[in-house]
């Protein structure tokens, strides 16, 4: 119980443990449950006490990137609901994250607009109060928490980061995921393809399938000589994985709370398991 | 250009499996062209300047009646003649009974992307007029009777050895030119036409209002001669084009080459206010502008597609498209590809011509980063979406779905369970079986859910 007795090195632990709220996404519950829980683990390690409202569902993204806002927002009401009483949000996806931070505001002003709706001066009010206590992790780690230094358990690792494009051209996290995954002792190696779209977009890899294998593969192709994958997205890794796996590519790869946590524990166990 | 959008699907599919050599040699352009741009706006507060040019543009496209009004009236005192076309047939018209007048037997042209929308070549050619294309991407996309790939790089699709193949065919060149060999042999070809032709016929980059000049950016020195030699020349210019004035003007050649090329200027501007005057000046006899709308104006009338009237036409948003990198343009089927087109084409020809262009994007937002004018592009492509959704231009079998997710996410109880079931029959052989996800599942291996969802993990407690 490597949580017990440590010193909590976030700044809120010398305070007082900041209560976090766990989003633990779609993808991340049914996928990366054990990645989900390895967050758990770290956030509790940083001096946060986690909570996990068991009415919280899906964010609604798949419903508003296909145009569909008014399902979009029956979604984004009740999980504004859900997190209505939390003191933060983590969510172990940069995609989710974005969705409640990012985009919630944007559905809740077209709903307003369309409907003329009674209400909806307070829908935006609870919109904008869940974006600013809404964090990815590793936004929240190193920019709420004030934390990048995480141990050394990733020593002698070789990472490559996949930048997942809400996270870094919405929330504008370019260089957090590589740098707490320096904190944790990981050598990040330069990829090309690094910043660029895995081609997944959810509804996107189901409608334009081909366009999006092609980049998947572009990615998988230009993969420096490494040993895992990292991404704080699962969507995307579920995607590139799924090709690299139909093309027997064997490339590793790991959730940053994950990786992230065995920087802090150097703990062994075998990477390839969820 | 034909409109074909409707096969995006199959066109990419066609494209990515049988050719994969256009894959290759977009992949490697934009990738080089997308570096230039990057390079480009690090060398200036990139930032200020997109603002800028957003702001200068929004209040441009706001006054539009005012601006071309003023256009209109300074291109004539400086001696021009100014025609307005409603749409593509119009402005086909126009220029082909500009050229019957002329007695015009021979033309020389300008890339120029309004011409390829309005499908001008094929008009003229109709007429028995002769066209040469005579900038070197177009001309080689005019002798294999292809549309242009690309906004800038017309030709950006085709490899160094396709050139070779396609010259050492019909111009007589070595089979194994380089670069400066091949444009030498297309040279002595498009010298003669430029000699011959009796009028040059150019798109416009820029039109300003103050002082009705039409703005001409390019590398080759084409244009230059397209508007200087023939006896008439003919700028065909979308009405968004317009500029308030000459200092607007100054900016936004600088910002638009570094965006296309990361230039800080064109090699050529060519500034054209009107015919030559004096018996003894150098230019065209009559000099005609063509102001084309052609589904523009109901773009601007457009809640939220108007601001993709800002697009200055510099290829930025393709270079930067990790989709568009997979196809080229031809997959798009119209004149406008990649990231702009798919928000463009909606607007100019209607959302149910240009389906399902709006949802050829996973939404990175590479375009939006990359664009000069700060167009919004993944938001405008999501008003599109919602738009196909509302009129029902999309699969019942996805609508019913998206429906049904709202539907189970608003209920914890019923979502637990569903997602329970759902990630492990994702898991089988059922997967592939089934509508949507069984399109996904033949190009990658199926996700495997994890033991235990997180739900159970937290249940038992997590140390």
């Amino acid at each position: 119980m490597p949580h017990e007795g440590a010193v909590p090195v976030g700044w809120g632990g010398y305070l007082s443990r900041m209560n976090v709220a766990l989003f633990v996404t779609c993808l991340a519950d049914h996928y990366f449950a054990d990645a989900a829980a390895d967050a758990v683990r770290l956030l509790r390690h940083l001096g946060c006490d986690v909570t996990f409202p068991p009415g919280q569902t899906c964010c609604g993204q798949p419903a508003y990137n296909a145009g569909k806002s008014r399902d979009a927002m029956r979604m984004a009401r009740h999980t504004m609901d859900v997190f209505a009483d939390s003191e933060a949000v983590v969510l172990p996806s940069g995609s989710c994250a974005t969705m409640v931070k990012k985009f919630y505001p944007r559905v809740v002003r077209g709903a307003a607009g369309a409907a003329g709706q009674a209400g909806a001066g307070a829908r935006a009010a609870q919109a904008s109060a869940l974006a600013d206590k809404t964090f990815d992790l590793a936004e929240f780690i190193h920019h709420r928490l004030g934390v990048t230094e995480l141990g050394d358990g990733l020593a002698g690792r070789r990472v490559a980061v996949h930048q997942g494009c809400h996270a870094l051209r919405e929330l504008r996290l370019e260089t957090e995921l590589a740098v707490l995954l320096e904190g944790a002792g990981a050598e990040v190696v330069p990829w090309e393809a690094q910043d660029e779209c895995c081609g997944f977009g959810g509804l996107f890899s189901v409608k334009m399938t081909d366009v999006s294998a092609a980049m998947a593969d572009r990615k998988l192709e230009t993969l420096p000589e490494l040993d895992w994958v990292v991404s704080g997205d699962g969507g995307c890794m579920l995607h590139l994985d799924g090709r690299n796996r139909a093309r027997g590519m064997g490339v590793e790869f790991v959730h940053l709370a994950t990786a992230l946590w065995r920087g802090v524990t150097g703990a062994h166990r075998p990477a390839g398991a969820r | 250009m034909r409109v074909e959008i409707r096969d995006y699907a199959s066109r990419s599919r066609e494209i990515i499996k049988e050719e994969p050599g256009v894959r290759e040699a977009v992949t490697g352009a934009t990738i080089a062209f997308d570096e230039k741009r990057r390079q480009g706006y690090s060398e200036i507060d990139a930032d200020a300047w997109r603002r800028w040019a957003e702001g200068v543009k929004n209040h441009t496209l706001t006054h539009l009646d005012h601006y071309l009004t003023e256009a209109e009236a300074r291109l004539e005192a400086n001696g021009a003649q100014v025609h307005w076309a409603s749409d593509a047939t119009e402005a086909r018209e126009i220029v082909t009974r500009l050229a019957k007048q002329h007695s015009v037997r021979s033309v020389v042209k300008g890339k120029s992307m309004a011409t390829e929308e309005i499908d001008l070549n094929l008009a003229l050619e109709d007429a028995g007029i002769e066209v040469f294309e005579t900038d070197l991407g177009e001309y080689i996309l005019q002798l294999l009777e292809e549309p242009p790939s690309h906004i800038l790089g017309p030709a950006i699709h085709k490899s160094l050895q396709q050139v070779q193949r396609l010259f050492a065919d019909r111009l007589g060149s070595a089979p194994d030119g380089d670069p400066d060999t091949l444009a030498e042999a297309a040279r002595l070809v498009l010298r003669d036409a430029f000699i011959r032709a009796d009028m040059g016929i150019t798109g416009g980059n820029f039109l300003v209002a103050e002082t009705g000049t039409v703005a001409l950016i390019e590398n080759e020195g084409n244009i230059r001669l397209t508007t200087s030699l023939p006896r008439v020349h003919v700028a065909v210019v979308g009405i968004e084009k317009l500029l308030p004035r000459m200092t607007d003007l100054a900016g936004f050649l600088q910002l638009t080459a570094r965006a296309a090329t990361g230039q800080p200027i064109g090699c050529f501007v060519s500034l054209v206010q009107g015919p030559a005057v004096h018996p003894d000046d150098d230019g065209p006899e009559e000099v005609h502008v063509v102001l084309v709308d052609n589904g523009r104006t109901d773009v601007l009338a457009h809640e939220h597609a108007w601001e993709a009237l800002r697009c200055v036409r510099c290829g930025a948003c393709l270079n930067a498209c990790p989709v568009y990198r997979q196809t080229g343009g031809h997959a798009y089927g119209w004149v406008y590809s990649g990231p702009i087109g798919s928000v463009l084409d909606p607007g100019l020809l209607g959302l149910h011509e240009a389906m399902p262009l709006p949802f050829a994007s996973s939404l990175c937002g590479a375009c939006t980063d990359a664009c000069p004018v700060r167009i919004p592009i993944p938001e405008l492509l999501l008003h599109w979406r919602e738009e196909a959704q509302e009129e029902g231009l999309t699969p019942w079998k996805e609508r019913a779905a998206l429906a049904g997710l709202a539907s189970v996410a608003t209920r914890p109880g019923l979502y637990r369970l569903a997602g329970r079931i759902g990630s492990r029959l994702g898991a089988t052989g059922v997967a592939r079986a089934l509508p949507m996800l069984g399109e996904w599942a033949r190009d990658r291996a199926l996700p495997k859910p994890s033991r235990q969802t997180f739900r159970q993990l937290w249940r038992e407690g997590i140390e």
